[in-house]
């Protein structure tokens, strides 16, 4: 049912007008400058160097990290081979122990890492605290499980530690990716030295705490701040038996190449440019929230976003009617203010990315609708954005925009909608919202993706493996796949 | 006077010459193709278009397919026993061959009840992890053990719904060969496997950097070949298998396989 120009203009009002409700941030105390956590406590950088982290939203500087040079990644390297043969001996039951310590105090300090987490990367507090933290103390407590039972994981093989594992991380979900790399190394016996992304160290520097607090042997856990040189250094390092990165699809090419005939193992999670797919018997308001969840979590800024929205060409008109109704519902602003749907780009680099693939698509021919937004004056910011009038080859429906931009293009037949859908170098993930339970399942096994969402999108759960297809990198993380990467089986 | 057989290229369920019309000759005697880059395309684009098709078959009705070429192999037994060189050590590696496709043969139906899991997510959700093949598998035969090698990677990676395009023991290619006979009688759709011999210093670099090869078997190339293999592989994020163990194995199988997890609310 279409809606008259003068009711969907009143729809769109907002019915409430929403009093700012900022998360209280005087609990947290960020320290000027941090040094890097190697061999049980934070030692200066050797290099000397530090850069600093600002808040995307402010603008304004929150700490100085180091920046670990070779030498500062050698010592990191040496501190966690030191470790390994104590920690990988030491009874499974005991590693378990400290996993669920681990787990416990990460809830403990949820609401402090919730803020951090905002302050430092621009996501919503709503989706800090209520998604990226528990989600967080979750995959250590399931691992911590796994510690002593690996013997069930993996029938008839022993299943042994490969050593010192190198770990690269984004930006988009600090410490649940720091989480998905370090609970699974160590529940499988591994050490490891991990390097967080470099607009947003903070949330693995107080992480670096909390393995203080927790007693973990010195050396376990090693975290290095820097930038992409500190990560090829640290996947390069000869001592390093295990490498794992998410991130770019480029970068993780970057790796595969470097450490070609190393011997080391490797687990690649890249980007995507998942399908949403929508077809005419779908329950649309419910789909409608999946569409935007899809693409508007975390400003987009997820490698398995929903970023092209495939809609059965004969509900497209309503569906967008609904969603552009949806889109101008949605509150953009301080990333601390419990009200946020959408906060901040997490750095000016990204934002220009967005900003310039989102031109390209104007000039492709495509249709632009944005909701009336008002952007704050300072910090990073983009508002809601969708693209009608889309081509297969404009670069909007071929490229990871990694931000909150998606491109709408539609089918008619389920055929078309799976061609259109696998058209893609990359297989992260996939959405299909349909009403019939054969249909899901049809899509389901016809999907080139490693997590299929069906009438639902950007679920995560520790013991739901999570891994792509493709270009989308390989090897899974999470459920008892997850710790295949970091064992080897005698 | 015996009627001698021309040794040819197995591809898309066809025997074919090289198109380059090359041939080299391992043995100093016989006459085998000499493949090329366009060989191999060829091969990789049979491949792909078998896929969807043999992923799409029921896992017993593979398993029915391997074990029917495990009968076609046993049946030509003499054969093989010569190509090998003849003696018992010939012998065991064509049991060993037989073997492997039958055990292989047993996996099919049984692969995603042993690797697949269903996941207590946190939520109204139900949530299942099922292993599905990767695509177009290209396996680098081992220059030893011409047939049982490749065999021993054939078979698991056929068992859970890839299709392949196999590089024949380029010192002794003739088992490899004829093999393709014994698949080309086994109800193996054409495409579903397909066999070049050549040299590798040759095809290597072609096979490692196609854009649509999923996986590499590397596991019989030696450390030069697989630091290039690596390097070429990285172009399309290839999986490239380096599982050596000669023992037969469902984590082997499991290596050419991906994982999908999928998540559908529970409600009414």
């Amino acid at each position: 049912m279409a809606l008259t120009k003068k009711q969907s203009e009143a729809l769109a009002k907002p019915v409430f007008e929403y009093a700012p409700a900022p998360e209280s941030i005087d609990h947290v105390k960020i320290q000027p400058r941090y040094g890097l956590f190697i061999g049980g406590r934070m030692v200066v950088p050797h290099s000397k160097k530090r850069f600093p982290t600002i808040n995307p939203a402010t603008e304004q500087k929150l700490a100085e990290v180091a920046e670990a040079d070779d030498v500062d990644v050698d010592r990191a390297v040496k501190a966690a081979g030191k470790a390994f043969d104590s920690w990988a001996r030491l009874s499974p039951s005991r590693r378990a122990r400290y996993l669920f310590r681990i787990s416990r105090l990460l809830q403990e300090r949820s609401r402090e890492l919730a803020v951090v987490e905002t302050m430092d990367g621009g996501k919503p507090i709503k989706e800090s605290r209520d998604v990226d933290i528990p989600l967080s103390a979750a995959h250590f407590f399931y691992y911590a499980g796994w510690a002593d039972k690996l013997e069930w994981a993996f029938p008839n093989r022993k299943a042994r530690p490969l050593g010192v594992a190198g770990q690269v991380i984004p930006w988009n979900f600090p410490l649940l990716m720091l989480a998905w790399k370090i609970a699974p190394a160590l529940a499988a016996g591994n050490t490891v030295v991990l390097k967080p992304a470099e607009t947003t160290p903070l949330s693995a520097l107080l992480f670096a705490e909390i393995c203080m607090q927790a007693e973990l042997p010195p050396g376990v856990v090693n975290i290095i701040t820097g930038a992409g040189k500190t990560g090829s250094l640290l996947v390069s390092h000869p001592d390093v038996k295990k490498v794992a990165f998410t991130g770019s699809t480029e970068v993780g090419k970057a790796i595969q190449r470097a450490i070609a005939g190393s011997g080391k193992r490797l687990t690649l999670e890249l980007g995507g440019k998942a399908a949403n797919i929508v077809f005419d018997d779908a329950p649309l308001d419910q789909a409608v929230e999946g569409i935007v969840n899809g693409i508007y979590f975390n400003q987009g800024h997820v490698c398995c976003a929903g970023s092209r929205l495939l809609v059965q060409e004969s509900i497209a008109e309503p569906l967008l009617e609904k969603l552009k109704r949806r889109l101008g519902t949605l509150r953009l602003g301080d990333p601390l203010d419990k009200n946020t749907d959408i906060g901040a780009i997490n750095s000016r680099a990204q934002l220009e990315k967005i900003q310039g693939l989102v031109e390209s698509g104007i000039e492709e021919g495509a249709e632009l609708y944005q909701p009336e937004c008002v952007l704050p004056e300072r910090g990073f910011w983009f508002p809601p954005t969708l693209f009608t009038n889309v081509s297969q080859s404009y670069r909007i429906a071929r490229e990871e925009i990694f931000g909150p931009v998606l491109s709408v293009l539609t089918f008619r037949t389920p055929n078309e909608a799976v061609e259109k859908a696998n058209n893609t170098p990359y297989g992260l993930s996939a959405g299909v919202w349909t009403d019939k339970g054969s249909r899901i399942l049809w899509m389901a096994e016809r999907m080139r993706a490693g997590v299929v969402w069906a009438n639902t999108f950007n679920r995560f759960d520790p013991t739901s493996p999570f891994g792509g297809y493709k270009e989308s990198g390989f090897g899974r993380e999470g459920g008892v796949h997850g710790l295949l990467p970091y064992v080897e089986l005698n | 006077m015996d009627v001698r057989k021309t040794y040819k290229l197995f591809v898309n369920g066809e025997f074919v010459r090289s198109e380059s019309g090359r041939a080299y000759r391992p043995d100093g005697k016989v006459n085998v193709p000499r493949g090329s880059r366009k060989d191999l395309r060829d091969a990789v684009r049979a491949a792909r278009a078998a896929f969807p098709g043999w992923a799409g078959r029921t896992a017993m009705n593979r398993g029915q397919i391997l074990y029917r070429a495990a009968e076609m192999l046993d049946g030509r037994a003499a054969q093989f026993i010569e190509l090998l060189g003849g003696g018992p050590k010939a012998r065991h590696e064509l049991d060993q061959a037989v073997e492997t496709l039958v055990w292989y043969a047993g996996w099919t139906d049984k692969l995603s009840q042993v690797t697949g899991t269903v996941n207590p997510v946190a939520g109204p959700y139900f949530n299942f992890t099922i292993p599905e093949p990767t695509g177009v598998v290209a396996i680098i035969a081992p220059e030893e053990s011409p047939l049982s090698g490749l065999v021993r990677r054939l078979a698991p990676a056929l068992c859970g719904g890839n299709v392949v395009v196999a590089l024949a023991p380029e010192s002794s290619p003739l088992a490899a060969l004829t093999l393709a006979e014994v698949l080309a009688t086994s109800d193996v759709p054409a495409g579903v496997v397909n066999i070049i011999s050549g040299q590798r210093k040759e095809l290597l670099p072609w096979l490692s950097s196609h854009m649509d090869v999923n996986a590499i078997d590397a596991a019989g190339c030696t450390p030069e070949e697989i630091k290039a293999i690596e390097e070429s592989a990285a172009i399309n994020v290839k999986r490239v298998i380096k599982v050596t163990s000669a023992e037969k194995s469902p984590y082997l199988i499991a290596a050419f396989m991906e994982m999908k997890t999928v998540w559908h609310p529970i409600g009414v």
